[in-house]
């Protein structure tokens, strides 16, 4: 137990440090948020689907929780070339232990960031429906960061250096923001697009946030709540896999 | 049953690069409680040995085990049995020199008492003490050493290996490193697995040594025994002898030093 909170408190450590990195990633989604928000607004309204902060909310946040949480598995190529890897490859604990207390940590920290940008969304207009909607939204908020957070390690496992990662990072993170329905609704698209959106997981952690927050989804929430739950554990599982077998 | 005298039992380590072999079918024991030094020029395969020696790098062929633990069948296990002091830094930049220690502390499971009395003991002497609140990243190179060194003592483990561990100390902290080392040696037993290149540091130190150049063990036996089959009067003329004067590449990373050894092989 005191592994995985010494891990964790590491990772979190790190991320009230490091002033700079929190404010700069709090740029993105404010810019999604007024750009698009703003922006593509009065279609929305035209199109007859309400008022369009209320839909995007829910997906900007999400998008910010993603973002960090894969970037947090970001930190075992720094550890790789700093050296520190080393230190925790060697360590008498199991590699789950290691990698439930690393993940954790990326996932608080994720948390931490997504409740940041839903206040920043409440400033540009945003209402949840109600206070006691906070409670589920919190618990899909955080099921989103520990997939995600599992994902960045376990792509980190196997990749050497930077470059590569930022590579994976960009022709993946786009993707998955994009089509899941986090900007758009997922209704009369094409039937790529559709199956892509569907074997997508951030599909229902989006669906399961916006469920909560807004009270519109197009899955039972219980639905979004069990693929989640067996996607994460599923990615938690290659994780630790994976990060067992890193080589120094 | 009685326990296998032998804490460290290595039989044909092999380990292949793409296209050269690191480390050549070695086999060598250490007996429990000894003091092992490894020695060999740059290059020779010490650090590719300590690595798997420590679970980091997967062996071609070969077993190796640990306090009779098979460490590649059963790893867990077997980081249970030692410590080790890396050659390069393996300290967070990010966190103070306490948090390091303490982080340590936890992952091997030091009891909380020893922890805070080891930790006030080991930093006061490699003098980091007043500086345990500082950031690692604005330590100088000798500080990190001094402080990794520190953090690898922390716990006692069965098996101590130190890669290099004096290197870019001054005499003094050298000195006071190895009788803080020889001290848990004696009082707990603990195995000591070290290599360097100071060869008066392993003469003295160790009480005995294998030679290990091109991936191959090439000499081993005390300090004396080495003298005397080499006809040479010192550590230094009797590794000179069996590794030949020729100079390696200094320090540097394992892909350079593989082009070289393959280099020197093909010319």
């Amino acid at each position: 137990m005191e592994t995985i909170y010494i891990l964790w408190l590491r990772q979190v450590i790190k991320y009230f440090r490091s002033k700079s990195r929190i404010i700069g990633s709090l740029a993105q989604p404010l810019l999604f948020l007024v750009a698009f928000g703003f922006g593509f607004g009065s279609i929305y309204e035209k199109a007859g689907e309400g008022n369009y902060i209320q839909f995007l909310a829910p997906g900007i946040i999400l998008m910010s929780v993603l973002t960090t949480a894969m970037f947090s598995g970001i930190d075992i190529i720094w550890d790789r070339q700093f050296g520190f890897l080393k230190e925790t490859l060697v360590a008498p604990v199991s590699r789950l232990q290691i990698i439930l207390g690393k993940t954790l940590g990326g996932a608080t920290v994720a948390l931490i960031q997504g409740i940041i940008v839903l206040l920043l969304t409440l400033i540009v207009g945003f209402k949840p429906q109600s206070f006691a909607s906070l409670f589920p939204a919190f618990i899909f908020t955080f099921l989103v960061a520990v997939l995600f957070s599992s994902l960045g390690t376990a792509i980190a496992s196997v990749l050497e250096d930077m470059q590569g990662f930022q590579l994976i990072m960009n022709f993946l993170i786009m993707p998955i923001i994009f089509l899941s329905g986090a900007f758009f609704p997922l209704s009369n698209l094409p039937k790529t697009i559709d199956f892509i959106s569907k074997i997508n997981p951030l599909t229902y952690g989006v669906d399961g946030l916006r469920g909560a927050l807004i009270g519109v989804s197009s899955f039972a929430p219980s639905m979004d709540l069990l693929i989640l739950l067996v996607v994460t554990s599923t990615l938690l599982g290659i994780a630790s896999y994976l990060f067992s077998k890193i080589q120094a | 049953m009685r326990k296998n005298k032998n804490i460290i039992s290595v039989k044909n380590l092999t380990k292949e690069f793409k296209n050269l072999k690191a480390v050549d079918n070695i086999s060598f024991n250490v007996e429990r409680g000894e003091i092992f030094a490894f020695l060999g020029p740059n290059g020779a395969g010490k650090s590719t040995t300590i690595k798997m020696l420590t679970t980091i790098l997967e062996p071609t062929k070969g077993e190796i085990q640990l306090n009779d633990i098979d460490a590649l069948e059963n790893k867990d296990l077997a980081r249970k049995t030692f410590g080790i002091v890396f050659q390069d830094t393996s300290l967070d930049d990010d966190l103070t020199a306490f948090e390091n220690m303490r982080f340590h502390a936890v992952l091997y499971k030091v009891p909380k008492k020893i922890q805070n009395e080891r930790t006030k003991e080991l930093l006061e002497f490699v003098e980091l003490w007043e500086r345990r609140k500082d950031y690692v990243k604005n330590f100088s190179g000798g500080m990190k050493r001094r402080l990794e060194i520190a953090r690898g003592l922390l716990h006692h483990p069965k098996i101590l290996f130190l890669d290099e561990p004096t290197l870019g100390l001054d005499p003094q902290t050298r000195k006071h490193t190895w009788d803080y080392i020889k001290n848990i040696n004696k009082k707990e037993n603990m195995t000591v697995f070290f290599t360097t290149h100071y060869m008066e540091e392993a003469g003295k130190i160790a009480q005995r040594i294998a030679i290990i150049d091109h991936g191959k063990i090439v000499a081993s036996g005390t300090n004396k025994e080495l003298q005397k089959k080499t006809k040479t009067k010192s550590l230094e003329e009797a590794f000179l002898f069996l590794t030949g004067n020729e100079i390696r590449e200094e320090k540097i990373g394992a892909k350079e030093r593989m082009r070289e050894r393959h280099f020197r092989r093909n010319h």
